[in-house]
Order: structure tokens, then sequence, then C-alpha cells
């Protein structure tokens, strides 16, 4: 199958892998809150609803919780549902459907019931929606055995992983970075998946590694490439998954660099930053630390209303450079 | 903010430094100037000012320890600044202009004030040693380099993994494998087999039969300098048998002319060696990777003999003193030497160096050269000896000096040369007062 790539926005490029999948399988379904006519809070959905009709394409009421036990249950029924929840916050209110059943399902039935669900959804700050509606909760969903976690970062990933989940068994929080749905990227025609066990080395360095995720790979690169005209050769790794975490490329390319720096749009304290930080210190690559490790993340408050402490909340190019600069040439 | 007291450099290749003698305690007010504490450095004591007025607090440099230059090793907060400790995860976590950035130690902050003890100082002194990055200390564990020698170039004294090639690089004759290949080498060859020699050395005594000695400073700075000078100098050895008594006749006649001074036959000897070297400046030379440096000068160390070692104070421009000034130097020298309180400047350096042991009744030996040294010069013992003299039998006082040199700057015919020189100016002493 060849495929020509051509330079589609992230949203579209989800709606592209969700439109692939239903013509494919017909037990593949959309479902959540204005997925239908109004095309999807952030207009991922579009014209899903004329091409596939309400039976496929399905609007619930302000209900996550009775959405996300409709899905876990059709999933356990041989339908290959897609639940998208209008914003990532409000998982929240789903949690019990998610963690308690469809994360645990295959296992409390002995394997014999696998729950195929992908859930999507809209996440991190940067439109000016406030501490509700802004959050990273990716490392919630990342500490429950029994569920795949991911993060694209660019229409690429973003199709050949949603693809990648819909062909999972078991289910796939898919945390789509709101600020990414109208970056444009080359996206190949046709079927692909991104495989959901693998980081990626999106920057070739050797003087320090950035395990970014989501949206702040880009910032990671924008930080490296300044950066190379202060001599620094930074190696940027977009994490991708949370769970289950690539650990293989992040240990050899810390034992390539000897150092470390994670960078996550999610609260710092006992995020997946921490996670990198001890996974490497328990692995080969703790001997090839030359500095500490670092990270970067979320500030200790909800995310604020007013855009310029919005922005503060969150690690920014300014900052990426500063740490980076400090770590690479051994100020810290 | 308190000003911090550093175990300062006083030598060029200090690495470590061991405090012998706080004269101040925790909480004593102090001047600049004031003499706070002694060192003792590789090679000799020094008295250390402090560096501000005020009140002297967190001494955390403990006496008769080695640490590493550079460190701080007490406080002084001045005439009405609060006391903070100082001891104890003092965070230098800037607040970054971008302050969407948590920094790195920030939880580290509050805690300082009321657990100073459990943290690690911010000196690089801690209760587990050295403070090192894991890199660092596999590398270091890799090519058998204690890192309590090594200079931490990184915060607070954080030896990182340049240190440690730094160290490598400073005494490759401690590198005996092949500088890791990062990949492999998961042994560490060196550090090991270290530890398995010492452990025969051991197992051929009786647990009872010997006592241990623990090495200072000036013991291990001797073994290491001297084994990478027979490790790394290629040395080759030459003999002469000089006769004395034109000599001794002629010290004997200027002592007598005055109090003032009196000269010793090693002051002759450093006197006629530097001239002979004035004479053939080509034996006056130190090696470098690409080039031989040519010196201009004659600077003779002269090995002084000290309890738990020696040291090798420096005549400068030797061939340019009077024996009186060269004999007066010398006794200052020699006396401050057994104190321990020569200044760096006084021993480090020289183009050659002079080793005596002629009042110890030796007959003859070799030295070893102490780079950047070309030659060494052992005397050994004035000894009367029956030599025939046209045809006659008759009675000199003899001495054999053994001259060690460098092969890779000096050749046998200028060794002889320079020998000769030395001869002429021992047998014929009026040259060395003209």
């Amino acid at each position: 199958m060849t495929q020509e790539a051509r330079e589609l926005s992230y949203a579209i490029a989800i709606r592209e892998a969700m439109g692939l999948a239903m013509e494919a399988d017909p037990t593949v379904f959309l479902m959540g809150e204005d997925v239908g006519v109004y095309g999807g809070a952030f207009q991922v959905s579009g014209d899903l609803i004329d091409r596939f009709g309400p039976e496929r394409v399905i609007e619930t009421p302000i209900a996550e919780l009775g959405g996300a036990g409709l899905c876990v249950g059709a999933a356990m029924n041989g339908m290959k549902p897609i639940f998208e929840i209008q914003f990532s916050d409000f998982a929240t209110l789903a949690l019990d459907q998610i963690v308690n059943q469809a994360a645990k399902a295959r296992f409390m039935l002995g394997g014999e019931v696998s729950v195929p669900l992908v859930v999507r959804m809209p996440a991190g700050s940067g439109t000016g929606a406030a501490a509700q509606h802004s959050q990273s909760l990716e490392a919630w969903f990342a500490h429950v055995p029994g569920l795949k976690v991911v993060q694209p970062s660019t229409p690429y990933e973003a199709k050949g992983m949603l693809l990648a989940a819909l062909e999972d068994p078991d289910p796939v929080m898919v945390f789509e970075h709101k600020l990414l749905y109208k970056m444009v990227g080359e996206v190949p025609e046709g079927y692909y998946t991104v495989p959901l066990d693998k980081a990626k080395v999106v920057r070739e360095g050797k003087d320090l590694t950035i395990v970014a995720s989501s949206i702040m790979v880009h910032k990671a690169l924008e930080a490296a490439e300044k950066l190379t005209e202060e001599g620094l050769d930074i190696e940027v790794i977009d994490l991708r998954i949370a769970r289950p975490m690539d650990k293989q490329t992040i240990i050899e390319s810390v034992k390539k660099t000897s150092r470390l720096m994670c960078v996550h749009e999610a609260v710092k304290t006992l995020g997946i930053g921490a996670e990198i930080s001890a996974m490497i210190c328990e692995s080969e690559a703790f001997d090839y630390l030359d500095a500490p490790i670092v990270r970067l993340g979320g500030t200790e408050n909800p995310i604020p209303y007013n855009p310029e402490l919005e922005k503060a909340s969150v690690p920014q190019v300014p900052g990426i450079i500063e740490a980076a600069r400090d770590l690479a040439k051994g100020v810290r | 903010m308190a000003t911090e007291v550093i175990l300062p450099k006083v030598d060029m290749d200090m690495e470590t430094g061991k405090i012998t003698q706080w004269f101040v305690k925790d909480g004593d007010t102090v001047s600049v100037g004031d003499v706070i504490f002694e060192i003792e450095t590789d090679k000799a004591a020094m008295e250390v000012d402090s560096p501000a007025s005020g009140i002297i607090r967190d001494i955390i440099g403990k006496e008769g320890e080695d640490t590493p230059i550079g460190v701080p090793v007490a406080w002084i907060f001045a005439e009405g600044e609060d006391y903070i400790s100082q001891v104890g995860g003092a965070s230098s976590a800037s607040s970054s202009s971008d302050a969407a950035v948590p920094e790195v130690a920030e939880e580290a902050v509050p805690q300082s004030a009321d657990n100073p003890v459990l943290d690690e100082p911010s000196g690089s002194v801690s209760v587990k040693g050295v403070r090192a990055t894991p890199l660092a200390r596999r590398m270091a564990r890799e090519h058998g380099v204690d890192l309590a020698s090594v200079t931490g170039s990184g915060p607070k004294g954080r030896i990182r993994k340049r240190d440690v090639l730094a160290a490598l690089e400073a005494k490759p004759a401690a590198v005996t494998a092949e500088p890791a290949s990062a990949e492999a080498a998961p042994v560490a060859p060196a550090a090991r087999d270290m530890a398995a020699v010492d452990a025969r050395t051991r197992s051929l005594f009786e647990p009872d039969s010997f006592e241990e000695v623990a090495h200072d400073n000036m013991r291990r700075t001797i073994a290491e300098r001297l084994q990478e000078s027979k490790q790394t100098v290629p040395h080759f050895y030459v003999s002469v048998e000089v006769e004395l008594d034109a000599l001794l006749a002629l010290r004997k006649q200027m002592n007598a002319e005055s109090d003032a001074f009196k000269i010793s036959v090693n002051d002759m000897m450093i006197k006629a060696w530097a001239l002979a070297l004035r004479d053939v400046p080509d034996a006056n030379v130190s090696w470098t990777q690409t080039h031989t440096l040519k010196h201009k000068h004659v600077d003779v160390g002269v090995a002084v003999s000290i309890p738990g070692g020696l040291i090798t104070p420096i005549v400068r421009s030797a061939e340019t003193k009077s024996l009186s000034v060269i004999s007066a130097e010398m006794k200052d020298l020699a006396a401050r030497a057994k104190e321990r309180k020569l200044k760096p400047a006084e021993y480090n350096g020289g183009t050659t160096a002079i080793s005596n042991m002629g009042m110890m009744g030796v007959s003859s030996f070799a030295a070893i050269v102490n780079p950047p040294h070309s030659t060494i010069l052992a005397v050994a013992a004035a000894q009367e000896r029956i030599v025939p003299k046209n045809g006659e039998a008759s009675i000199v006082t003899m001495m054999t000096v053994t001259l060690s040199v460098d092969h890779r700057t000096v050749d046998g015919a200028l060794c002889a040369e320079v020998l000769n020189a030395f001869k002429r100016y021992v047998e014929r002493p009026m040259l060395m007062v003209i």
C-alpha cells in the first residue's frame, strides 16, 4: 500500500483515522458529547455524522460515566468504541468505568474478556479555558495497570497511534493536546499504524537528552535548535507513550549523553518525569549520569484563567533553554 | 550573605589539603587577615588567613581529613548579620525569569533550617565521602582513580567525568588499561587489582607481625611522583670519580676568613653543578611532548631529608650566586623544610636537582629524576683512597658522583660533557669563585 504524504492538520488526521477505521470495520463507532452535527467541541469529528450516520456517530447527554459505561459494555461484547470526552478534565467523571471496569476486566475474567476501548480526550492548557478545562491528567491513568496511555505530538502520530489504538485489544487512553489540533504536518494517505510501545528520537544529539511529551516535544525542539547557537547538541525524545513506557530508548540515550531532562506540561510533582527519573536511576544508565536529572513540569497551582499566568504555569521555551543550558554546561 | 571560607589552592598541582589545626572555634570573632587555620598540602604546611571580618560559624572542615580544594570549610557572618546555617541543602536554585519552570532543587529549600545535620553539607565533604556524579564514580572505579585526590569542577565541588579525565591525563602512569571504550568495560581492573595486590602483600606476613602506618600526603606524593618518573622517564646513569682535596682546602681557607658564613661541601657542590650546567646549557632542559624547554638559569633543587619523607627546596639561579649566598639560602630553606613551613613556590619547579648522601657514608648511589628536571646528581661520601700518581702511591680524597639522566632530552655524550665540566669545577675550585 503506497502512501503519499500530504499536509494535514492534527484534528483532520484524527478524523481521517476514525473514518478509515469505521470504513474498514463495522464494529467501530464514535460516541461522545457534541460529536454529531456540531462536529465535536474541537471540530475533530466534523462530517463523520454525514458519512456514517447517527447509528455510528452517537451523541450522548452530558453524562460521562454513562457514556463510558455504555462503551465498556459494548467493547466487552465485540464492538470497538471510540469514546470522546469533551475535555480530559471530565474523565474524572468516568473514572470508575475506565479504572475499575475497563482496565480490570481482562484480569478479573481469566483473560476471556477484553475491552478494546479507545478514549479520546483534548488535554492541556493554552486556550484560556481555566482550571477545570486545562489539565494534563495522563499520569493519573498511566498509574493504572491495564490501561495504555498515549500522547501523540504530531498529525502523523495522531493518525497512526489512533489506528494502532483501535487495533489494540485493551483500553487505550489518547490524550490529544488542544493547541496541537491546528498543527499541520505530513500525514501519509491510507492506513498505517504507529506502534504503541516505542518512544521516538526526534532529534539526535550528544550533550543532553530531553524526554518530552505532547506539545512539549515541539518546545524542546525549539529550545534545542536555539541552543545549537551556543554549541550545544541536544537529543530530544518524544515519549509518545506514557504506559507502557519505552525505557530502552531513554536508557540508550542517557548512556550516550550522560545528562537527562524531562519536560512535560502536567504538574511536576509525582509526574511522569519523576517516573522517568527514577527509572533511569534504577537502570544501567545510572552509572552514566554526569549530572543530576532535571525535571520541568507544571507549577503547583490549578491552571489560571489569566493568559499570562496560564503561560507561566507550564514550561515554556525560554525556561527550557535556560534549564537545558545550565544542565549541559554543568552549572547544575 | 555569609562569606565562605575556602580551602585554598596554594600549589599548582594541589588537589586536596588536610586541615592540621584550627586556631579559632565556632562563634569566635575574626578579622580579615587573622590566621584561622593551618593546612598541610602535599609538601608543606601553610597558614590560612581569614577572608572576612565577623563571626565564624559552621566549621565543617575537619582536622586531619583530606579535603578537596575550593570547597567551603566554614562561613563568616558579618556583625549583625542573621545567622542561617549554611550546612545542609543550601540551595543555589535561582528563580528563573520564566517562572513556569520549577528548579531541580526546589523541594530542598525549606528543610535546611531545621534539619542541618542530616542533609549532606554543601561543602563536598560528607559522611559518604566525596561528591561525585555516578559517571565519575564509575570511571574512577574502572581506572583505579582515587576520587579523594580529584578536584571537582562542578557545582559545590562535584566531581564530573571531565575531572576524572583530567586526573587520568595528569598521571598517565596510573592508567594501566586502555581508556574504557565507554560501552563495555564492566569491570574495574586497576582498582580491583590494586586491592588484590595489597591483600596478597598482607597475606605474606603473620597478622600481628607488622604495624600499619597510613600514608600521609607527603608519602603519597613521593610515591606518585617517583613511580610516574620511573615508569615514564627513560633513565640512564653515568658515574664519575672526582678528587676533593683542592675543594676541601679551599673551603677550609674560606671558612677561616670570617665567622659570617660557614660554607659546606654541599654548598660547593650546588655551585659547581650550577656552573657546569651553565657551561653546558643543552643539559639544563625540560621535556614536553612538543618541545624541549632550554632554561636560561640553573635552579637547583636540593633534596632535604625530613621526618616522614623528603622535600627539594630550590636555589634559584644558583649559577649567579656566590657561595656565601647559596650557603645562607640553604640553611634557611633546610630549617624551614624540617618544620614543613616552605611555601609551594620554594619547592615547585627547578631545572635540576642534587641528592647528597655523602654525610651518610654511602660510597655510590643513583637517584630518580624528578620531572620537569632532566638530571639529578647523586653525591656520595668523600673517601680517602690510594691512587697511583706519577708512578707513586698517593693518598687522595675521592668521591663518586652519579648523574641520572632523562634520555629523552639528554644523550650520553652530552651527559659526559656536563659531568666533566662539574669535575673541573670541583677539582679546580678557584674557578668557582672567579
